[in-house]
């Protein structure tokens, strides 16, 4: 600043100006996220903290000076802090928001009562957050000031430069309202609760935990969400913090049954000398909607089976992982390997599976397993999983081209024919043929015309599945 | 001869809230035919290494919306997930493959679990790697067929705590819960031409 750099300066003039600077990318988002915490903690000079821009904050202090000792110590105050903090910050009080705007981004200070006109009146007319059109027109009449402005009649000022720098003169003189409004907060799901004694014993975790829950199910009740991870702080006597942390099969705010997930894991944590003091928080939490209880008898049962079904998932979710409980579910594609999908069942729906048609599909599906000694098209004898088969019948072949716009890996041999073949000794398996790789093209010159399906012999045969 | 379930007791009803046992080659075709004769949610465990997979588009219909898969890693986590579903009242069938030897001890458990949840369970184990805790077991083979449209079964009854013994040969084509008995032909004892 010293040297002569200002903000929305070219990069190359500025290194031309100051040859030792050392530049950053700017990250919006966390600079938007420490902009939040600092209004948070703003809170604390006055009750309504908002926004002011994407780089600033406006606090309504109206009658809160003379807890700090005056303006002039409460914005002391404010200074060290934020430099004890590392911020550098530029303040201002004023009588109306848009002087303390204007002010705050033109040196900072403090507008005595009664004094506006004069305490702004010095600033440019672009501290008055009217574009820069406007103050370019301005300034081409010769009005650079504010103080230019205040003393020109209205209604002309009005009729040339817009009704919107008027509004903004007014609002910054206080003859126009405008309110600071608080930004709200984003809803915490959250409860604490210390104790006068540390407890040990399992039972009464349980009956914090319970007492905690209902506060949190209500507050989640009143955001319209329902947790999907809730998360038990315990904090020992010795400072020591244990986590129990569950996740749920789906969303849910119901006191009872997520307590009853917990039993495990508080039955595991180790009290120590005791516990004082119990944290839970809800990290994930999706929106649940209000539910009608179901009115038929018949609903309700159904009710009844899908909450004892989620709970059930829930705790086979908890100990062996979300990841592998499953659902089968149909997926829109021609390649067995790809036409189903192992989804969650905590985070997807059952669908109903397509109707059966067409050649027939096994009901065990495995990666390929080639088969040895395989003779003939398709094979009159092979052996497979060490097990000599012999074919009695073969359906097929049902071709199965790769899907040319995914890369997969196994599917790099080109297309397939796959066979039905039922062998004498009872097992029928799927069975295919990559007819694009192996030996089979070379030796296709040397015996044209031959046979369908010259090198044979030299064929790869693979196993994928067992029919019912 | 068409099984017409009005004549007879179904010889393949499991004997609800009880834990029976499949072996053989094909016992996971045995374990279709169960799950697709039984109404509501359906589990089937498998451990988490195992190369096999249900194939949606082969399984019998009305059987894959009401399936849940449980891939636990290890054996303890199985027989957990085993016991804990045949202890929940919304299950109506379990099926479970266990890897390893299945002990008298695991065995009664899961008979007091499916006795405590009202559900029946299926295990299919390696030949010989049975519990004698089991209700029933069975030795399932497909067999060759002389026809092409039909998929024959042999589904052996080889253990039995309440009734007897028996050997069947089914046709049974995957695609629902009806099936067809078929009568093996067999050996004459008697004169050929009728007595008297």
């Amino acid at each position: 600043m010293a040297q002569g750099l200002s903000r929305g300066m070219a990069l190359a003039d500025a290194r031309a100006i100051c040859t030792d600077l050392a530049t950053r990318p700017a990250d919006l988002a966390r600079d938007h996220a420490a902009l939040a915490s600092l209004r948070r903690w703003a809170g604390r000079y006055a009750p309504m903290v908002g926004a002011d821009g994407a780089d600033g904050l406006i606090a309504d202090v109206s009658g809160v000076p003379h807890l700090f000792g005056g303006e002039a110590d409460l914005r002391s105050d404010l200074h060290a802090r934020l430099d004890r903090a590392g911020f550098t910050a530029v303040s201002a009080i004023a009588g109306t928001r848009g002087a303390a705007h204007a002010l705050a981004r033109h040196g900072g200070g403090i507008i005595p009562d009664g004094r506006l006109a004069e305490g702004i009146g010095r600033l440019p007319i672009i501290a008055l957050r009217v574009n820069h059109d406007t103050a370019a027109g301005l300034a081409r009449v010769g009005l650079m000031r504010i103080a230019d402005l205040i003393a020109l009649p209205r209604a002309p000022l009005a009729r040339r430069f817009g009704q919107g720098l008027v509004m903004r003169l007014d609002q910054a003189l206080g003859q126009h309202a405008e309110p600071v409004a608080a930004t709200p907060d984003a809803p915490h799901f959250g409860v604490r609760m210390t104790l006068p004694d540390p407890i040990g014993l399992q039972s009464d975790v349980m009956a914090g935990l319970a007492r905690l829950l209902d506060r949190l199910c209500v507050t989640l009740a009143t955001h319209r969400m329902g947790a999907r991870r809730v998360r038990l702080e315990l904090r020992r006597v010795d400072r020591g913090v244990v986590v129990v942390e569950i996740g749920l099969a789906r969303p849910m705010r119901d006191a009872g049954r997520i307590a009853a997930l917990f039993v495990k894991g508080v039955d595991e944590v180790e009290a120590g000398f005791g516990i004082d003091a119990l944290r839970l928080t809800a990290p994930v939490v999706e929106a649940l909607a209000p539910e009608q209880l179901g009115a038929a008898q018949g609903d309700a049962q159904g009710e009844v089976q899908g909450d004892l079904l989620a709970d059930m998932l829930s705790s086979l979710g908890n100990r062996i992982g979300f990841d592998r409980v499953l659902r089968l579910l149909p997926a829109d594609s021609l390649i067995p390997e790809r036409s189903q999908i192992l989804a969650p069942a905590a985070y997807s729906v059952a669908e109903p599976s397509p109707v059966r048609r067409g050649p027939h599909r096994p009901i065990t599906l495995f990666a390929p397993e080639p088969v040895a000694a395989a003779a003939g098209h398709p094979p009159r004898q092979f052996r497979w999983r060490r097990m000599r088969f012999t074919t009695l019948r073969a359906m097929g072949p049902e071709r199965i081209t790769p899907e040319w716009w995914f890369d997969d890996p196994t599917w790099r041999s080109g297309l397939r024919d796959y066979w039905r073949v039922e062998t004498q000794e009872g097992p029928r398996l799927w069975l295919f043929v990559t007819p694009q790789s192996g030996g089979g093209f070379e030796a296709s010159g040397a015996q044209a015309g031959a046979q369908n399906w010259p090198g044979a012999s030299a064929q790869n045969w693979y196993v994928q599945g067992e029919f019912a | 001869m068409i099984w017409n379930s009005a004549d007879l007791p179904d010889p393949f009803a499991l004997r609800a809230k009880r834990v029976h046992e499949a072996e053989g080659r094909g016992r996971r075709a045995f374990a279709w035919f169960q799950a697709a004769r039984h109404q509501g949610p359906l589990v089937w465990i498998v451990p988490a290494h195992a190369p096999e997979m249900p194939m949606l588009r082969g399984l019998p219909q009305g059987v894959a919306e009401r399936l849940h898969l449980l891939r636990p890693v290890g054996e303890t986590d199985l027989l957990w997930c085993v016991e804990e579903t045949l202890r929940a009242a919304p299950i109506a069938f379990v099926i479970a493959e266990p890897a390893q030897h299945l002990s008298l001890t695991a065995g009664r458990r899961f008979q007091l679990a499916a006795e405590a949840g009202r559900t029946t369970g299926l295990m299919l184990v390696q030949t010989g790697a049975g519990s004698n805790a089991t209700q029933t077991r069975w030795t399932c083979e497909p067999a060759a067929s002389p026809h092409p449209d039909s998929t024959l079964h042999r589904w052996q009854l080889t253990k039995n705590k309440e009734g007897t013994f028996g050997d069947w040969t089914v046709n049974w084509h995957g695609a629902a819960a009806a099936f067809d008995m078929v009568s093996t032909a067999g050996q004459r004892h008697q004169p050929a031409t009728a007595p008297g």
